[in-house]
């Protein structure tokens, strides 16, 4: 088999690549980088890119990673300095290894959230941050295909831990539930907005840390 | 990134078109830069970005030592409400910077519809729209492309403009500028010395009278400033800068793909096609020049498609085997081959079957006029005969989708001749039962009308814009001829059409009303929604302009044109010529057939020849 992982961040400027950007910006950085890709069969054949889940518009990761499949092997010994001359900013590739784990492992995604309150932080945001998130249920609006639907978010939360504070930012990691159902960052400012309106920040930027599987290890 | 744009980037739609950061731009040190340019275009990042011009000219700039150029585009909507709110000018893709601190403001203009938007740009920059209020040297505006030929409607905004192929006079122009700001000139003194560059037209060297009956009575430079300012050319067009490595932006843009440019110029002779006559003469690439080209720019991109881009792709001499050069390229490399701008009449059966190998699109073909009488009136050297032919190979090659392109308004357009277009709809749609291989598929034919627009410098200058009344007339006219249902009719509107057919041959007397529309919103006006008549219409009557005095009035023989104070190297007794051969009906044969003598190849130097 000649299928391989690419272990890759996605930073700064790369933060606004969208998703279907992405997977051409990658089928062109592999062009430019002399290695041909396996394409699909069939009327109209696209190279065979898969990605572990997709990341939203605005939110950065240290942790990102791409299945490919090449045309001829082996790789070039120096792929990852290949990819990266030919990648744009904010896209960088960390490593290129082999690995027979399938992205359905990934249960558990770690975010980082950086809030920010321009008038300082709101008094005793520690606790009620705290209290918010380990309720039994807190239930948030999502939007779906047929409009809008309630979603318990409580059990797709998993650990919050405050990372540092500052006298307008304070920075939190937590874990979320990755696939089957997915809880994207962004719900979380839903319920602060529904359940604490004034811990709702001013600005908020979410970086995705890492992957985790059933049994809280980290996926690669 | 700055804290406040990190802001709105997050609420903002496709926040990719303001970071920059793509593969292929042009990161310089600072230290080392002397000059700093603001490459601007006049409309949004999908539309700029898609512009061979615009990436023309960024690689020959760059590669000046001591240079740097940078892009800015027009922000959307969304992102300039934001940006005025936060008190955020407008900013350069590639560093950041506002644009305001560069030395050189640059625009292309390749649009007339563009115009609100070029001072949409400046005023979200931060500087003052209007030259005259601009005393120092720098930023300098400029502004260059094909608008450029009539300078006269942004005369009172800009301090230059480039009159032909800025690949040429650029550099010069951005030499001069250096030298003078260590010479610590004025911008006065700077814009005396630039008017002897050739190309270089400075409208306030030059003071317009008008009569009384609203037509120009004379054009008089001062202080040796040249009329009329002759249009600049590549000489060598073989050997010119195309640029290889460019910039391959990661969000999806209009023309996404390589582009090659097999010539400049055209050898037929259509007479309402403005580019047709201002990119004279005739110069083409060689083969083995262009297949060299789309390797490295494939290579280099990654693209996994290339086009031919160039007024009309089939008159290039060695068509056929350039797509074999270049299939034997692509096809192995599953990068697939488009060839846009065909004509009807030398569309070859085997160039056909070789696009077809790699993908099969649509076919685009612009008859301009639907009967043989109006068409031999606009110079268009299409049969019905040949079209229909084509069409017959198409449909048996499996093509199921053709697109055909007329004008409405034309001069001496008679209603039969709009009936015909109809006509020829059918004659398609009955090819297609005869001839179509595969019938299962079903059969789509667009006819699309839009509204003739008088231009500047072609046979067509003193004519005079149908009223928008009767360009509707004409739309329902033909809407209801149509009536199989396998006739897609898609018509334009006419209101722009006039607002560019009083921009396109206007003089300095709109600088008034382009102000007013813009200081009223005015700006992206070639989109759907930021178009306004209104606004036209209260800016022509606040400043007292008659837009029909520009439209819709055919000129006299004599009378002076606005757009004279250039020259694109055809003279107007050309032009004229073909104007009265054009009421006869009668058809001047294409540069290659028989030589029309439109002086162009003057314009070459050395003794190089027209199309060699």
């Amino acid at each position: 088999m000649s299928k391989h992982r690419l272990h890759y961040t996605k930073t700064g400027r790369g933060v606004y690549i969208a998703h279907l950007d992405l997977m051409r910006t990658f089928q062109r950085a592999f062009s430019r980088a002399g290695v041909a890709l396996r394409h699909s069969e069939g009327f109209n054949p696209h190279p065979l890119l898969t990605f572990a889940l997709p990341l939203s518009v605005g939110v950065a990761s240290v942790t990102e990673l791409l299945d490919f499949e090449a045309l001829y092997e082996p790789l070039p010994e120096d792929m990852e300095k290949r990819l990266n001359a030919a990648l744009p900013d904010g896209v960088r590739v960390l490593r290129v290894y082999d690995s027979e784990r399938k992205f359905s492992e990934i249960k558990w995604v770690s975010v980082s959230a950086r809030l920010e309150y321009d008038g300082g932080l709101p008094e005793g945001h520690l606790e009620r941050l705290g209290s918010l998130f380990s309720r039994e249920s807190l239930v948030v609006p999502k939007r779906t295909k047929k409009g809008t639907a309630d979603f318990d978010i409580a059990p797709c939360l998993g650990a919050f831990t405050i990372l540092s504070r500052s006298d307008c930012q304070l920075t939190f990691e937590a874990r979320l539930s990755a696939q089957n159902p997915t809880l994207s960052p962004g719900l979380l400012l839903e319920a602060l907005e529904i359940y604490e309106p004034d811990l709702k920040p001013d600005f908020a930027a979410f970086t995705r840390l890492e992957f985790l599987d059933e049994e809280l290890n980290t996926f690669r | 990134m700055d804290r406040k744009l990190e802001r709105i980037l997050q609420k903002v739609q496709k926040p990719a078109r303001y970071v920059g950061g793509e593969y292929g731009q042009t990161i310089k040190d600072i230290d080392q830069v002397r000059t700093r340019v603001a490459l601007c275009f006049p409309d949004i990042y999908e539309i700029g970005m898609s512009n061979i011009g615009l990436r023309i000219l960024y690689h020959t700039a760059n590669q000046m030592p001591g240079v740097w150029c940078e892009r800015v585009f027009m922000p959307w909507e969304d992102m300039e409400e934001a940006m005025r709110r936060e008190g955020i000018p407008l900013y350069a893709l590639e560093s950041g910077d506002p644009v305001h601190m560069f030395d050189v403001i640059a625009f292309s203009l390749g649009y007339e519809m563009a115009y609100t938007t070029v001072l949409a740009m400046l005023d979200l920059a931060g500087v003052p729209i209007r030259a005259s209020e601009r005393k120092s040297l720098t930023p300098l505006v400029i502004a260059g492309g094909t608008c450029a030929y009539n300078p006269e409607p942004l005369a009172d905004f800009i301090d230059l403009f480039i009159v032909g192929e800025g690949e040429e006079v650029n550099g010069e122009l951005i030499e001069a500028l250096t030298k003078a700001r260590d010479e610590g000139l004025s911008k006065e003194e700077f814009l005396r010395r630039a008017a002897q560059i050739p190309g270089v037209y400075v409208p306030s060297l030059y003071a317009v009278s008008y009569k009384e009956d609203g037509a120009i009575e004379a054009v008089t430079p001062r202080e040796g400033a040249p009329l009329p300012v002759v249009k600049r050319i590549v000489q060598d067009f073989d050997a010119a800068p195309f640029p290889t490595e460019t910039i391959i932006p990661t969000m999806e843009i209009v023309h996404d793909r390589t582009a090659l440019e097999l010539f400049r110029g055209c050898v037929r002779g259509c007479r309402f096609c403005q580019a047709g006559f201002v990119y004279r003469p005739i110069r083409s690439r060689s083969k083995e020049t262009l297949v060299r080209q789309a390797q490295k720019a494939l290579e280099y991109s990654g693209y996994e498609e290339l086009t031919l881009a160039s007024l009309s792709t089939s008159d290039y001499r060695e068509l056929t085997p350039l797509c074999d050069d270049l299939l034997e390229y692509c096809t192995p490399r599953k990068i697939s081959l488009s060839l846009p701008s065909l004509r009807a009449d030398n569309f070859s059966v085997e160039l056909m079957e070789k696009i077809q190998a790699v993908r099969k699109t649509g076919l685009t073909f612009a008859p301009e006029a639907g009967s043989q009488r109006l068409r031999d009136v606009i110079n268009k050297n299409v049969t019905e005969e040949d079209l229909l032919e084509t069409c017959k190979i198409a449909f048996e090659g499996g093509w199921s989708a053709v697109k055909l392109y007329f004008m409405l308004g034309l001069p001496t357009e008679t209603d039969e001749d709009v009936l015909a277009i109809a006509d020829l709809a059918e004659k398609v749609l009955r090819i297609w039962k005869q001839h179509a291989s595969n019938k299962k598929r079903g059969v789509r034919i667009t006819v699309s009308t839009s509204c003739f627009v008088p231009k500047p410098f072609t046979p067509f200058q003193w004519a005079a814009q149908v009223p928008m009344e009767e360009y509707r007339r004409r739309v329902e006219l033909l809407r209801s001829a149509i009536r199989s249902r396998a006739i897609t009719y898609n018509w334009h509107d006419p209101e722009t059409s006039f607002i560019e057919a009083v921009l396109s041959r206007g003089d300095r007397r709109l600088c008034a009303v382009l102000e007013h529309v813009q200081k009223n919103g005015g700006r992206l006006e070639a989109w759907e929604g930021y178009f306004d008549i209104k606004r036209w219409e209260a800016a022509f009557r606040d400043c007292g302009v008659d837009p029909a005095f520009y439209a819709l009035r055919e000129r006299g023989e004599e009378e002076v044109f606005p757009w004279e104070v250039t020259s694109v190297g055809v003279p107007r007794s050309f032009f004229r010529r073909e104007w009265e051969k054009a009421f006869k009906g009668a058809v001047t044969p294409d540069c290659r057939e028989n030589c029309s003598g439109c002086g162009a190849v003057a314009l070459l130097k050395g003794g190089r020849r027209c199309d060699e």
